[in-house]
């Protein structure tokens, strides 16, 4: 056995250890309860009788209840039901804090409202794995690591391109092309498009298998249609909003006075404030100007224009070490949230939200 | 033909929005352009998504070293895509009944929202946090005051990295009123308002000149680069 | 690692601050993780919080908000995902709930994929559980993802329906009782994004105020990653801005000690960012004190070069 793997099972072991401990402890750690919820609907006449109620029984068949996955532990069925012809019901699962349920419990120990839920427990104690997997990776490299890393590439690749496809394709693209259909599967409020809508939205089509053909061993040129589309528009809109908000306002807001008078509330000049406000101003007003002197290259940084583009320079240096300053801030509190992740949701060794009453 | 037709595009679509913005007449064609260019965004999605796989799949055909991993990518990948496009465990819209798919992915207890919340969440935000260690093992071996500009550069982390915290109140908190612009808190302050944004915006001024040059350059068919090689 | 391999005689014979140089980087690590996981324990124990003293730029924010009428249309586009929530979630938390105690009526959109979960999440926490009189569409509505980026900006500067044709429940725009009146975007006086990059805080100024400045004001909570790059847009572009967890904090206490009831302690969920300033401070001490241990090896090696 390597030095390394001896590390890891002796780090293991005693992270085991420290978690069976702290499972006999009090309360225990890591579960998730959820409160039970009964919906009923009742369906349009229309779909009730006749030909529509196809839907409403796919709706039942395709679509088994989002409680479905949450049945274990409490005894109910969550499953979507048809409860008479006219009405479909289902069973909600909200996560409620443990405190709820250890009142339930106390109230009525044969309650069945809220219920321990495995699934949300098992998906907590994966969370919990996937966040030290990673985290493995500062020891040095490993398979728990790469085994996550494959997990992110894969799971968001589907993700985002289920949202594309129901967030925008759908509503969008086949509500312009198939109106119908998406009427009566997805979103029966849909407005009747348009005829130009309609247009765009064929070329928007035509667009996109053009770019898919890129996925194909042969005929990857004709992508190129789709990308030329992109890089003009993103191009014509850049060009506009660039000179806009970047170019002109920005050159209009440093165009600052120099010597800035601020007065207190009774009205009276406040001396060190407009000392303040103007250094402040000159300095700002001489640095736009020292750095664009060190960004402008036509001529050569020699005498006064060396100077200044040194200047610029200072400035610049000042600019990363604040971003450094912030990006650090901003690492250190994702950080923050992992580690309170770990300790209040999984271990249970904090409270912070009073969710078990501590 | 290969590349005409394709600048041609790139250049009636640029002028179009470009236009949008200037010319009432035009912002019409302005808004069918964008509305398009978001539809075609949504398909990059899908582009991606078959392109990982398409990427996954010849490594897995070649068992090229770690094809191992690529069977978890492709799987968690095909898992989550069946979950999604048929919204398993997703009840119809309690406004829409009637209608199968009316439901929203996104309702609590779902599948999918199991896959966000135990899944994404702790994969995505861990990589991120992993860097606050990265960061701290780089400030240590790189951050050296070898010259001027180095010096201010670790004077300015200094100062934002204490005074946007308490300890820049415990340090300097004392400091008498009419030195109260040099507290920490206050100078971290005023090098961001100041130092900082000059800095900034001579970048973006930068940025901006070199946005609207290439894109002009683009727009005129000047610039092609972006078409790759090829026959015209 | 870099320690790992050394000679142990090689290694004992090395003045001070080489053996220190050579440091593995795992007990940086390890040292990072305690300066953040100690104050947690510790304020999780407690329940204590730093003070905050909010900055001009978080005033502003809260001003913002403050300054408009019971019923003013607000637009709120969740630009990030759960990657950036540790920095970002508090600064939603707490715009989503001084919107609601103002009686505005709040548009959700989204920029990013992720973000209409989160924003989903938001309402749920806040809105659903502490203003439960407030209804969807009339009071609020979730808008939604859209892909498209900048475009999708583009075309709600003529069009918003079109931008967005429905709402997260399935409900075409033009049913929606909050939208009924509104064709396009400058019709929100106030547009508020929380941002972790891009399209986000930068897209929203050049692309629509700079549009629409006079009529729109638009404030914006962002990652310390993209705080300083905003500043220049600050106060003329952007009136408000919220950097980093600190600017979550300073906000989050103008909020709480706004909406503070006599007696009543403000809900937990309420102090979040303030309680991960904890961490904060003590892990910006230990990257402070990292920087000047390495700098004191640089100068002594340097001494001894020159001797």
């Amino acid at each position: 056995m390597t030095r390394q793997a001896k590390t890891w099972l002796i780090i293991g072991a005693v992270f085991v250890a420290l978690i069976v401990v702290r499972g006999m402890i009090g309360q225990g750690l890591g579960r998730v309860y959820v409160k039970r919820t009964d919906v009923t609907v009742t369906l349009p006449d229309a779909a009730a009788a006749g030909a529509p109620s196809a839907s409403a029984n796919e709706s039942i068949n395709v679509s088994p209840s989002a409680a479905s996955t949450q049945v274990t532990g409490a005894p109910s069925s969550g499953t979507t039901s048809a409860t008479s012809a006219s009405t479909i019901s289902w069973q909600e699962w909200k996560q409620v804090p443990p405190l709820e349920f250890i009142a339930a419990q106390k109230a009525n120990p044969a309650q069945t409202e809220i219920a321990l839920s495995w699934p949300r427990t098992i998906g907590l104690w994966l969370a919990a794995f996937f966040t030290l997997a990673i985290f493995s990776f500062l020891y040095a490299d490993n398979p728990f690591y790469k085994i996550a890393e494959s997990l992110v590439v894969g799971v968001s690749a589907a993700y985002w391109g289920v949202i594309g496809f129901w967030d925008t394709l759908v509503p969008k693209m086949f509500g312009a092309l198939t109106p119908g259909l998406v009427k009566s599967l997805v979103q029966p409020s849909l407005v009747a498009p348009e005829r130009l809508q309609q247009i765009s939205m064929v070329f928007a089509l035509i667009l996109g298998v053009m770019m898919l053909w890129r996925l194909l061993p042969r005929g990857g040129w004709i992508s190129a249609w789709p990308l030329a589309f992109i890089v003009g528009v993103t191009a014509g809109l850049k060009i506009v909003s660039h000179v806009e908000s970047d170019l002109m306002a920005q050159a209009a807001a440093t165009m600052k006075p120099l010597v800035v008078s601020v007065t207190d509330a009774s009205g009276a000049t406040n001396m060190w404030d407009s000392w303040w406000a103007s250094v402040a101003n000159v300095l700002l007003v001489t640095g736009v100007i020292c750095c664009l002197t060190y960004f402008f290259f036509s001529v050569e940084h020699k005498g006064v224009v060396g100077g200044a583009a040194r200047v610029g320079i200072w400035y610049l240096m000042i600019t990363f070490g604040a971003s450094f300053g912030f990006t650090v801030m901003g690492r250190i509190a994702l950080l923050a949230a992992r580690v309170e992740f770990l300790f209040d949701d999984w271990l249970w060794l904090i409270d912070p939200n009073h969710f078990r009453g501590l | 033909m290969k590349r005409i037709i394709p600048m041609w595009i790139a250049i009636i679509g640029g002028f179009a929005m470009m236009l949008s913005s200037f010319v009432p007449l035009a912002e019409s064609a302005g808004e069918m352009f964008a509305d398009v260019f978001n539809v075609v965004a949504a398909i990059a999605f899908v582009l991606g998504a078959g392109s990982l796989a398409k990427q996954h799949l010849e490594k897995l055909s070649r068992r090229d070293a770690g094809w191992g991993y690529s069977i978890i990518t492709l799987g968690s990948f095909l898992i989550t895509l069946f979950i999604g496009l048929l919204k398993i465990g997703i009840h119809p819209n309690p406004s829409f009944p009637q209608a199968a798919y009316s439901g929203s992915n996104d309702a609590e207890g779902s599948a999918w929202s199991w896959i966000y919340e135990y899944m994404i969440t702790p994969l995505t935000s861990t990589m991120f946090a992993l860097l606050a260690f990265f960061v701290a093992s780089a400030a240590f071996r790189a951050f050296r005051a070898k010259n001027t500009e180095a010096i201010l550069l670790l004077v300015t982390a200094f100062i934002v990295l204490l005074g946007r915290t308490f300890a820049g109140v415990v340090l300097t908190g004392w400091f008498p009123d009419w030195a109260s612009g040099l507290r920490l808190e206050n100078l971290s302050i005023y090098v961001m308002q100041v130092f900082n944004t000059a800095g900034n915006r001579a970048i973006m001024i930068g940025i901006a000149l070199g946005v609207a040059a290439t894109g002009l350059r683009i727009l005129f068919g000047i610039d092609r680069s972006w078409l790759g090689g090829g026959d015209a | 690692m870099s320690g790992g391999n050394v000679n142990s005689t090689n290694a004992s014979a090395r003045p001070w601050f080489e053996r220190l140089d050579r440091v593995d980087r795992r007990w940086i690590f390890l040292l990072m993780f305690l300066a953040v996981s100690g104050p947690i324990l510790w304020i999780g124990v407690t329940g204590k919080t730093l003070p905050e003293a909010p900055t001009l730029a978080a005033r502003a924010v809260f001003q913002e908000i403050n300054q408009l009428p019971a019923r003013s249309l607000v637009l709120i586009s969740f630009d990030y995902d759960p990657a950036s929530a540790g920095e970002l979630q508090p600064m939603a938390t707490s715009l989503v709930r001084q919107c609601a105690a103002k009686n505005l009526r709040m548009v959700f959109i989204a920029l990013w994929p992720l973000g209409s979960q989160v924003a989903q999440q938001t309402i749920q926490d806040v809105i659903r559980d502490d203003y439960p009189a407030l209804k969807e569409g009339d009071d609020f509505v979730n808008m939604g993802y859209q892909a498209g980026n900048e475009a999708v900006m583009k075309l709600l500067l003529t069009d918003f329906a079109k931008a967005f044709p429905k709402d997260s429940r399935g409900e075409a725009t033009s049913n929606i009782p909050i939208l009924k009146d509104v064709k396009m975007v400058s019709q929100f006086p106030l547009l508020i994004s929380v941002s972790a990059g891009y399209p986000g805080s930068k897209e929203w100024v050049q692309y629509v105020i700079s549009a629409y400045n006079e009529k729109m004001n638009f404030v914006t909570g962002c990652t310390g990653v993209s705080a300083p790059q905003l500043y220049p847009y600050f106060p003329q572009q952007i009136a408000g801005l919220l950097g980093a967890i600190k600017g979550a904090a300073e906000y989050e206490s103008m909020v709480n000690e706004s909406l503070a009831v006599d007696g009543v302690a403000t809900a937990p969920k309420y102090l979040q960012a303030q309680r991960r300033m904890g961490p904060q401070l003590v892990a910006h001490l230990l990257m402070v004190g990292l920087i000047i241990v390495g700098n004191v090896i640089f100068f002594a090696r340097k001494r001894r070069g020159a001797a």
